[in-house]
């Protein structure tokens, strides 16, 4: 199968069209074999996690029952962005596949609507939230070499418990950034080759060599999105994952899964609420601001 | 771009002698399969060497798709009756006769002696961007040549643009949308029937056809209810040749008039945006009122707006408006 579709432009050019739209299948059977492949891993290979010993500064009696993960603003984004990125998909992917509907309209105005949205999470993250919570760091790197040691039986210390984000959550974002940014990109420019009220249409913006490439990207981020959407929505739909999917809904975590699952010098509550009884600081505990 | 006129790509014949062959052969080769009715529209195509299906299913030799049927319910034309039987039958001519005012300015006679109804509303548009085979949106590419500054668009649409700005070319699709016609499709599933105006669809739909025809799809036949059956009618069509050209432009109507007012209207006008546009607003606005130069005047400018020319087709916006005041109040009283 080819990648990309080519095309002989008016001026005998060979230039590239769009992806072959054979590629949705293979990021939806990638998808699938991945889902697959980890059900199988958790169900029958990974054994019971072993972390070190929490070393928290932080009393347990002090770690409210609801331990806040997300703040509203965030949680807003991340479903306004999720029902963006679903709509984009639909609207991009089902026409190819046969169904007919007015797709372009809804499809740039799900763009437009995903750009405004990433635009807010940037500046929302970048001086509102702990903006490097969400990316790797050098912990997370040990730890994952000592997680893999340890799979294939070497001696390698235990593991830390993780930080707000465990590390594939970290990875997972990395990726979806790159994506993302890809299909906002190649998106917006491509705006410029349709009427709408935003762009006054300009189709000799760029050669068409450049148009080409633009729309490949946008394709081969577009079908990669299949599939991360795909296995984002598995993971969180996993007995074990439903404590962080529900921290997405409700804004809270409990305090054993906290307890379980992070460790309290990685991710630090904030302590404003602390001293005050927990029938004044109520289930949330403390302030949402602490831990977006 | 090389475009080849002689020789046509190679392909398997299929001559099935009945609608069950036919959607049986189509429904086997999917969306390789190419159907050929009169043959006008199919060997510029494969002439060009621009479509090159891997087999086609000629119509032709299907009798059960030929033939115009008058019964108390109105009119069923056969999909294969060619253009030059529904000019001429009589029946036609007496109670429905905006469908062969329409027909019988279809190009040329010898074409309307081969070309056929249901060709002729399925047939794919003539933007020459498109027919010279150069990688536009509709063809599969990511680019419409004609609406940029410098495309020739002096015939392409005003309004539905989406992308593609090729308009539907066909003269009796708005008098069969005037005539509330309904599209009798057959496939491997069964038949099923679709209103004139819900079988052409624009590019925000599908950029890539210009009706709802799918692979393994089979238009069989067309029938106009007897509902409008003697209305008064009106087409014009405008073209640069009056001997031989598809239309700048076309309108139909049926309209009722009683006491002197409107009682009830289809208009719909072609080749003014990618599909077949029935004028849903002016019809809204006409009826109940008398049928003069002022309601027609009303009616035109209703027609126009929210129209967007290109660069070289902003004739059409005036053109559009006096036809359609010519189709409330009469040429002769509104020119």
């Amino acid at each position: 199968m080819r990648l990309i579709q080519w095309v002989t432009d008016p001026w005998g050019q060979h230039v590239p069209a769009h992806i072959a739209w054979g590629l949705i299948w293979v990021a939806v059977i990638f998808a699938m074999l991945f889902m697959i492949l980890h059900a199988l891993y958790v169900a029958f290979v990974s054994g019971p996690r072993a972390f070190a010993k929490n070393t928290a500064p932080m009393a347990e009696s002090d770690i409210p029952e609801h331990v806040p993960r997300h703040s509203l603003a965030a949680r807003l984004f991340h479903w306004i962005m999720a029902a963006s990125m679903l709509t984009l998909l639909v609207t991009a992917f089902l026409p190819k596949m046969g169904v007919r509907f007015n797709w372009v309209l809804y499809h740039w105005i799900a763009g437009v609507v995903l750009t405004i949205s990433i635009l807010f999470h940037v500046i929302h993250s970048s001086f509102f939230l702990d903006f490097w919570s969400i990316w790797p760091d050098r912990i997370d790197l040990r730890d994952a070499i000592s997680r893999s040691l340890r799979f294939f039986g070497k001696r390698a210390p235990a593991p830390r418990r993780f930080a707000k984000y465990p590390l594939e959550n970290k990875f997972y974002h990395l990726v979806i950034v790159i994506a993302g940014l890809a299909v906002i990109g190649t998106g917006l420019f491509m705006m410029k080759r349709i009427e709408t009220p935003i762009f006054s249409r300009n189709p000799y913006l760029f050669s068409d060599m450049t148009w080409g490439l633009m729309y490949v990207l946008h394709g081969l981020a577009g079908v990669g999105l299949i599939a991360l959407v795909i296995v984002h929505i598995y993971m969180g739909v996993r007995p074990e994952k439903l404590p962080i999917t529900k921290s997405m809904i409700f804004g809270w975590m409990s305090r054993d899964f906290y307890l379980e699952e992070h460790d309290p010098e990685r991710w630090v509550l904030d302590k404003r609420n602390a001293d005050k009884p927990a029938s004044s600081r109520g289930k949330r505990g403390y302030a949402p601001s602490d831990a977006d | 771009m090389a475009v080849f006129r002689d020789v046509m790509p190679a392909f398997d014949l299929l001559q099935p002698d009945s609608v069950a062959e036919a959607t049986r052969l189509l429904d086997q080769n999917g969306a390789g399969a190419w159907i050929m009715a009169g043959g006008l529209d199919s060997f510029d195509w494969l002439k060009d060497r621009i479509k090159k299906p891997q087999v086609l299913v000629d119509l032709s030799g299907i009798g059960e798709l030929k033939g115009i049927r008058v019964s108390s319910d109105g009119v069923e034309i056969g999909a294969m009756t060619t253009l030059t039987e529904i000019a001429d039958h009589p029946a036609i001519q007496k109670n429905y006769s905006v469908l062969s005012d329409a027909v019988s300015v279809v190009a040329s006679p010898q074409i309307r002696n081969q070309g056929t109804l249901g060709g002729n509303v399925s047939q794919d548009t003539r933007c020459w961007y498109y027919r010279g085979g150069w990688p536009c949106y509709r063809a599969g590419g990511n680019i419409c040549y004609a609406d940029t500054p410098v495309g020739r668009n002096r015939e392409h649409a005003i309004f539905g643009a989406d992308r593609c700005v090729a308009v539907h070319p066909s003269d009796s699709a708005p008098a069969l949308i005037a005539l509330d016609a309904k599209f009798v499709i057959r496939s491997a599933k069964g038949e099923r029937t679709v209103d004139a105006e819900d079988y052409f669809i624009g590019p925000d739909v599908d950029i890539t056809r210009l009706n709802i025809l799918g692979p393994g799809d089979l238009l069989t036949a067309i029938r106009i209810p007897a509902a409008w059956s003697g209305a008064k009618f009106y087409f014009e069509k405008i073209r640069d040749r009056n001997v031989w050209d598809f239309p700048l432009m076309n309108v139909a109507s049926a309209m009722e008039v009683n006491g002197g007012s409107i009682s009830r209207i289809r208009i719909a006008a072609s080749a003014v945006a990618p599909r077949p546009m029935r004028l849903r607003n002016v019809e809204d606005a006409v009826t109940g009122k008398p049928a003069n130069a002022s309601t027609g005047e009303m009616a035109g400018n209703l027609a126009v707006q929210g129209a967007v020319p290109l660069q070289f087709n902003g004739y059409k916006i005036p053109l559009m408006r006096n036809l359609v005041k010519r189709a409330i109040a009469g040429a002769p009283e509104a020119a």
